[in-house]
Order: C-alpha cells, then structure tokens, then sequence
C-alpha cells in the first residue's frame, strides 16, 4: 500500500501542501476562494506544518494497520477499508466525541474550527497521488510503497 | 472450529474481526443478553440527551454479522459455562458447544445497598433498555436525581438536563474523582451549575421514598430530602464475571487474563470490561473499562483463539468526556500517589475554563489531564505512549501546551514518518 513519507531534512515549511489540501477539499477547487471563504466556513487543512527554529515538518494520517482512532472510535466513524488500506471517517456517523483526537499519538487529527466533528487526510480519494505530495516544492512529501 | 462469543458489545465485534484475519470458515455463534445488534454503549447518553437519533446508535452497518458469518443469539442469557465439556447453556433451553470460547461480558451497574432502590422509577444507565426506558417518562417527569459522582452520573445528568428536568446529582466527595484533582473537578463543577445542573456535596443517599404504588418519590439523604419523578443509581461499574467464576476459572475483581487474553482455562478467551489485566503503565493488574482498550483486546483475543499468538500490549487508560461544551481528556496516570517520584505541573485559567495538568516520573510523560483547550491531545499521548524523555527544554513546551512531532526524538520520527523502504525481491 502507497503511503505519504516525509523526509523532514527536505521540508522547507512553506506549506504549500496544507494549501493544496484546502483547495483539493473545497468545493470551489480554488484556492483564493477556498482560502477567503470556505476556510471561515469550516474548511480546514488535513496536514499540518511544524515548525521550531530552523526544524520544520509536514504531517498528517499515516492511515496506519491498526489505527488508534479506529480503536478509540465509539460510534464507527473511523473504520479500515480492507480494500484500500485507507483509514475512512463517515462525518454523518461521527457524533464529535473526540475520542479519536486524544488517542491517535500521531497528532494526525483536528478538531473541525466548527462544528462537532473531526478533520483528517482521506488521502485524496479520486487522485492517482495526493495534492500535498504533488505540491510539495522539493519533494520533501513522498508518496511510495514501501 | 466452533467459536462462540458470549456479549455483543465492542469486544465481541473487533473478536469477530479479529478472527475473520485468520479463519474465514470457522462457525462463529454470538450469544447475547441484549436484544439489539451491536451499538456504540458510551452513545446512549447522547440518545437519551436527543443530540442523535436511533440510526446512528449502531456500532457497525447492518450487514456485519452476514458478512462475517456471525449466527446470532440474541435476546438469550447465557446460564452456566461447563470448561470440561466446553458447552454453553443458555436460560432459553438452547446449548452449544465450543472449540474456542471468549467472554466478552461487560460490565454491569455497581450496586449500592439502599433501601428503595429497587423500585419503580429507579433505573441504572449503562445499556440501550435503559436509555428506552428513561426515554418513556422524560417528558412527564419535572424532576430527576442522580446518585454518583462519576461518568455515568454525570453523563446521564446532563442528558436529563438537556430534555429539560430539573437535576439533582447527590455526590458523596467530589465529581470525577478518579480522573480530576480538585481544582480540576472544580472548573467542572462550577461549568455545570452554570449549565444549570444543581449538586448536593458531601451527601450520602439514605433511601429512596417509594410511594404506595411502589414509586420512587424522593431520595433522603444526609444533607436533606430531594423529591424526584425519576432517580438514577450510578454507582460505577464492575466488571461481569459471574458466568467465569461460576465455571471455575481464575477472577479476581474481573476475569483475570494474560497477555494473550487467555483466561486460566486454555480455550476460554476474555476482553473488554469484564477482564482484569496488565496495565500498559504501571505493568499490574487492572480492571480498565475504556473503550478503547476493549476495541484492541477483542481484536487481539479473536486472532488468538484463531490460532495467533500475538501479545496485548496492555491498555492506556484514556478518556475524553464533554461536559455540556466543556471537552476534557485524561490519559495515563492522572492521580499520583505521593512520594512514588511523580512531579506535578498545573496551569490553570478559570475565567477561560482551561485547565491542563502534567504528570512527570523519571523524566517521562505519566499522564495528562486536559480541560477546555484540547486540540493537541494526541501529540501529549504520544509522550505517554511511547515514553519519549522529557528534557528541561521539551518540558517547557509541554508546560505551554506546545507538544510537536519535533520534539520525539530523531529515530523515532524517522521510523514513523520516513522508514526504509523494506527490501523489494528481484524479480
């Protein structure tokens, strides 16, 4: 199964890819409008940039084999897709508990700014590779089997 | 082979999907009391509270059991377990037997002694029948006492509070003991009165008052008399081992398990609330009813009764609660005994209702207790998981609530963000 890799010493914490992530995500697909307006809206990145002094890194699911969340999630939300490896969140059967937030040692989910709910990467469904490794300036995101 | 599973609840789901891994033929028989396919439990308070409708209460989509082959016994009390024979015998008459059995039983409503508290208008709150059946009278009923002081007091006041009753919660200390200090408790405390909910401290219920119908009518207790249409008994939980004491198998407070959730009996596995077993902390013995760890201990239970023999790493105490808009979490160690070596840091903001404690041993994250401000709770667990060193200079950050993946230590980042890629055979 392919999985978005970062090697942090290539991570130049522009955050291009938490943009790509707005946009991909938005409903207008731009990213001027899904920045002005559909980000006040609730639209939220799936990625995160650290950045301390000079060390920075991008993050986000790593769609693990036995995930935390999915563990820690009493309402079946979060579930594994045998088919895809994927790690899928249903948002109607989310009840906001945050149970997933507090449990997954990844920091790899937010709370939706909101609503009850929660955000984290899909990793972009309908596309062959992920926005944020395709944004990714100096191919510090990687998108690989491995 | 034969598996049965007796309990429907989280640990019997990730059993069965823990034995679907590794044997796709095995029959698979769940037998439970509870008439209902599986739901999530901690759920019933936000059904009772009408924040979600019956459709969402269920745990995995209606196709689950056929999908995984699942015959299904519901509605049938389980009577006697007989380890030499490995048959099960059930109220209704019926008895199977078993290659591999798990009990996956819960817990059930710690009860206290009190006189009346079996009468009509009484009820506990840790099932379905019982958030249905507090669902009849919510509407006539004006007012509701809740005797406890924990989870499931708080959780069923709120929801009382919510379908607009006048609610008294009758608390013997203070709330949330296990998990909050005092200040902690508190900041809770004062959230909730503000929200409405009403509390009689220091309170010992004398007795339920029933009228001559046999209908609770008010709660005696030592600071006084609270009338009530309705009044919730919650008391805790303990874990249900009936079933495995009777049948001879080794219980302490639950059903006592090792590491591969097997119980004294070989072919008897247990997982979830009912079991006592190894802290992933303090590396004792523990009853921890948290969903989460029941999740992975079914899951683990159910590759092992199918022939596995991978060992559970232990639970992580854990819990996150919201409180009428207040999130909290607590992980870890969170009340540390005194003189063990624990250091303790609080930050406390009252006016913006925010709250966070550090727990530190050895130079090491124990555990955590956040209020209000949460969003980073999963990079605060990651210390506590994975015992990361906790330097004078990462304390500071914890301390302002700024937990990275920066500050793991570098083989431990690359591991989990950047791992060699496993070598790929020549083709």
């Amino acid at each position: 199964m392919k999985r978005v890799y970062i090697d942090r010493h290539f991570c130049i914490g522009c955050g291009l890819c938490e943009l790509a992530c707005l946009t991909v995500h938005s409903r207008s697909k731009d990213l001027a409008i899904a920045y002005t307006v559909e980000r006040p809206q609730g639209l939220m990145s799936f990625k995160k940039v650290f950045r301390d002094g000079s060390m920075c890194a991008s993050t986000g699911c790593r769609h693990c084999d036995e995930p935390a969340c999915v563990e820690a999630c009493i309402a079946g939300a979060l579930t594994k897709d045998p088919a895809t490896g994927r790690t899928v969140y249903d948002p109607e059967q989310c009840v906001g508990c945050m149970s997933c937030l507090m449990a997954c040692p990844f920091g790899a989910i937010s709370k939706s700014p909101l609503e009850d709910k929660i955000v984290k990467c899909d990793r972009c469904v309908e596309l062959d590779m992920p926005a944020c490794v395709q944004a990714c300036p100096n191919r510090a995101l990687m998108y690989e089997e491995r | 082979m034969q598996y049965i599973i007796i309990g429907n609840g989280v640990a019997a789901v990730a059993a069965v999907e823990g034995i679907r891994e590794k044997d796709r033929t095995g029959a698979i028989r769940i037998i439970s009391e509870e008439p209902y396919p599986t739901y999530g439990r901690p759920l019933i308070s936000y059904y009772l509270a009408g924040k979600i409708d019956r459709d969402r209460l269920w745990y995995r989509p209606e196709s689950f059991y056929k999908d995984h082959g699942v015959e299904l016994s519901l509605g049938v009390r389980v009577a006697s377990l007989d380890p030499k024979a490995r048959t099960v015998a059930c109220a209704d008459g019926s008895s199977y037997s078993y290659d591999k059995l798990l009990l996956a039983t819960g817990g059930r409503p710690t009860e206290i002694d009190l006189p009346g508290a079996g009468g009509e208008g009484v009820y506990r709150f840790t099932t379905l029948s019982d958030a249905e059946a507090l669902l009849k009278v919510v509407d006539k009923a004006k007012k509701a006492v809740v005797v406890g002081a924990g989870l499931i007091a708080l959780k069923s006041a709120e929801a009382l509070l919510m379908r607009k009753l006048d609610v008294t919660m009758v608390v013997r200390s203070r709330i949330m003991r296990n998990y909050f200090d005092e200040e902690a408790g508190g900041l809770l405390l004062k959230h909730l009165e503000a929200k409405g909910l009403k509390f009689l401290q220091g309170a010992t219920p004398k007795e339920i008052t029933l009228d001559q119908k046999g209908r609770a009518s008010k709660v005696e207790t030592s600071q006084g008399d609270l009338s009530a249409d309705i009044v919730i008994m919650a008391a805790g939980v303990s874990p249900e081992a009936t079933l495995a004491k009777a049948a001879g198998l080794a219980v302490n407070r639950g059903v006592v398990v090792d590491e591969f959730l097997a119980t004294s009996d070989p072919d008897i596995y247990a997982a979830g609330d009912c079991t006592e077993a190894t802290d992933m902390i303090t590396g004792e013995l523990e009853v921890l009813p948290i969903w989460p760890k029941a999740y992975n201990q079914g899951l683990y239970a159910g590759r092992n009764m199918a022939g596995g023999k991978t060992a559970h790493p232990g639970g992580l105490p854990m819990n996150s609660i919201n409180y009428y808009g207040l999130p909290t979490m607590s992980v870890g160690i969170v009340n540390p005994p005194e003189g063990q070596g624990f250091e303790v840091e609080r930050m406390v903001d009252e006016e913006g209702e925010r709250y966070r404690k550090l727990v530190i041993k050895n130079g090491r994250l124990a555990g955590f207790v956040l209020i209000g401000d949460i969003e980073k709770s999963g990079l605060f667990t990651s210390f506590v998981k994975f015992g990361f060193p906790v330097t004078e200079d990462i304390r500071e950050k914890l301390k302002r609530g700024e937990p990275s993946v920066l500050l793991w230590p570098e083989e431990f980042f690359e591991e989990t963000w950047n791992p060699r890629p496993t070598a790929q055979p020549i083709a």
